[in-house]
């Protein structure tokens, strides 16, 4: 019994050692030095006049993957909303005014926050940036305004959270099968407008992955314990 | 001198994911595997990733424990736990 | 030992660790964060393996990949805790077996 019981406890360690060879084994085989798809890419940045090289595979080489992305998570922030326990979850303020400290942080920092969001997402094309970064950013703003209770619940109608979470998937999608519409293939940017459409479904993205963070998080707002003691 | 570094960086991730598995208070576990987010975001850095390193601290680190330190709390409130298993497979068989 | 096999081989012991975590570890959200641990690991060789080109210049590909995994593991994590969150409140549990819970 207590043999069956110390081979239970050891298959997990085995297992994960022939995992660990596996994979080692993997990379000691590959060669130092590979050439790697950086050229290539770089060849394309330069025609389409973004600098940097991430942006141009993740919304431009490898949109379609992008696109997917997206909505993989927005499929999963409406399965959370929809397991949520409290149908006024999202609209509900969480707590009550805060304690002061808090209170005078969410003051500086969410406004500073705006702006770390608007730049990265504009700074996205040339630097480090974007509109995953961005979107982060801002659905941090929006967890800690939550959380110092200064989100009131009427600035966030049933309809505005709803529209904000679609607008960015089907921007991205519409432009995607207009090029198919167009003539070309899914996600053919014509030459002249694709940093604009780039920069387009950037900002829009931004303000759905925010808007999607926000949601993940305050689905669980509940009333809060009233023995806690908050 | 940059190997030292990196070696530094590599043991102390490992040791503190490590360390967020074998913890048995969840608080701690969570609080550790924060901090695992914040010093993989460091290693992108070393490997020149600046944009995965943005997201890996405001997505990975933040949002994540964000939400992992909520259920935490929610997990505190014991309803009336189900004594047997055949209470548990009725009460899920009701829901 | 340059970054790019270093990185890799850190990435490749942070999944075994994931993989331990997952197997043994019997508390819900233990599990989900071997789970995350997982997705980190393979991050860590792609991007380790992607400073192979050159080391000012890393291939953006592997780096784009790992950027859509960031985001699709936060989507995973947030829908995993819902439903544990969900399965504790109908269960009252926070492993998958009655029996594990006594031991925790």
């Amino acid at each position: 019994m207590s043999d069956r019981r110390r081979l239970a406890a050891l298959l997990p360690a085995i297992v994960a050692a022939a995992v660990l060879a596996v994979i080692v084994r993997a990379v000691w085989s590959l060669p130092p030095e590979a050439e790697g798809l950086s050229v290539a890419v770089s060849r394309v940045a330069a025609e389409s006049g973004i600098d940097n090289k991430i942006t141009v595979v993740l919304l431009d080489l490898r949109g379609y993957d992008t696109l997917l992305e997206v909505a993989v998570l927005m499929l999963a922030t409406v399965a959370v909303l929809s397991l949520r326990e409290d149908r006024d979850a999202l609209y509900r303020r969480i707590s009550e005014r805060a304690a002061p400290v808090l209170a005078a942080l969410t003051r500086l920092l969410v406004p500073l926050a705006l702006v770390v969001a608007v730049h990265l997402v504009w700074v996205g094309a040339v630097r480090p940036g974007g509109a995953f970064q961005a979107g982060a950013v801002l659905g941090a703003a929006g967890i800690l305004l939550a959380l110092s209770g200064y989100a009131r619940p009427q600035w966030v109608g049933r309809g505005a959270m709803r529209s904000a979470l679609a607008v960015g998937l089907l921007t991205f999608l519409g432009i995607a099968m207009l090029s198919i519409v167009a003539g070309g293939e899914l996600l053919e940017y014509p030459e002249q407008s694709r940093k604009t459409l780039i920069l387009v479904i950037e900002v829009l993205l931004t303000l759905s992955i925010g808007a999607s963070l926000v949601s993940l998080f305050l689905s669980s707002a509940s009333e809060g314990p009233k023995e806690a003691g908050r | 001198m940059s190997v030292v570094l990196d070696v530094l960086l590599i043991g102390t991730l490992l040791w503190v994911a490590v360390g967020a598995l074998s913890e048995a208070k969840l608080f701690k576990s969570v609080v550790m595997f924060i901090v695992f987010g914040l010093f993989l975001a460091i290693a992108w850095l070393r490997l020149n990733a600046p944009d995965v390193a943005l997201a890996e601290a405001a997505i990975g680190a933040g949002v994540t424990g964000a939400l992992m330190l909520d259920a935490v709390g929610h997990l505190r409130h014991r309803t009336t736990p189900y004594p047997t298993h055949v209470e548990a497979e009725e009460a899920m068989a009701d829901e | 030992m340059n970054p790019a096999t270093l990185y890799p081989l850190a990435g490749a012991f942070l999944f075994a660790t994931g993989v331990y975590g997952l197997l043994a570890r019997k508390h819900l959200l233990h599990k989900v964060i071997s789970g995350n641990f997982l997705g980190s690991g393979v991050f860590l060789v792609l991007i380790g393996l992607a400073g192979r080109s050159s080391a000012e210049s890393p291939d953006p590909v592997p780096q784009a990949m790992v950027l859509t995994g960031i985001v699709v593991t936060v989507a995973l994590t947030a829908l995993a805790l819902a439903l544990i969150k969900r399965y504790h409140t109908a269960t009252g549990l926070t492993t998958f077996d009655p029996v594990d819970e006594e031991q925790l």
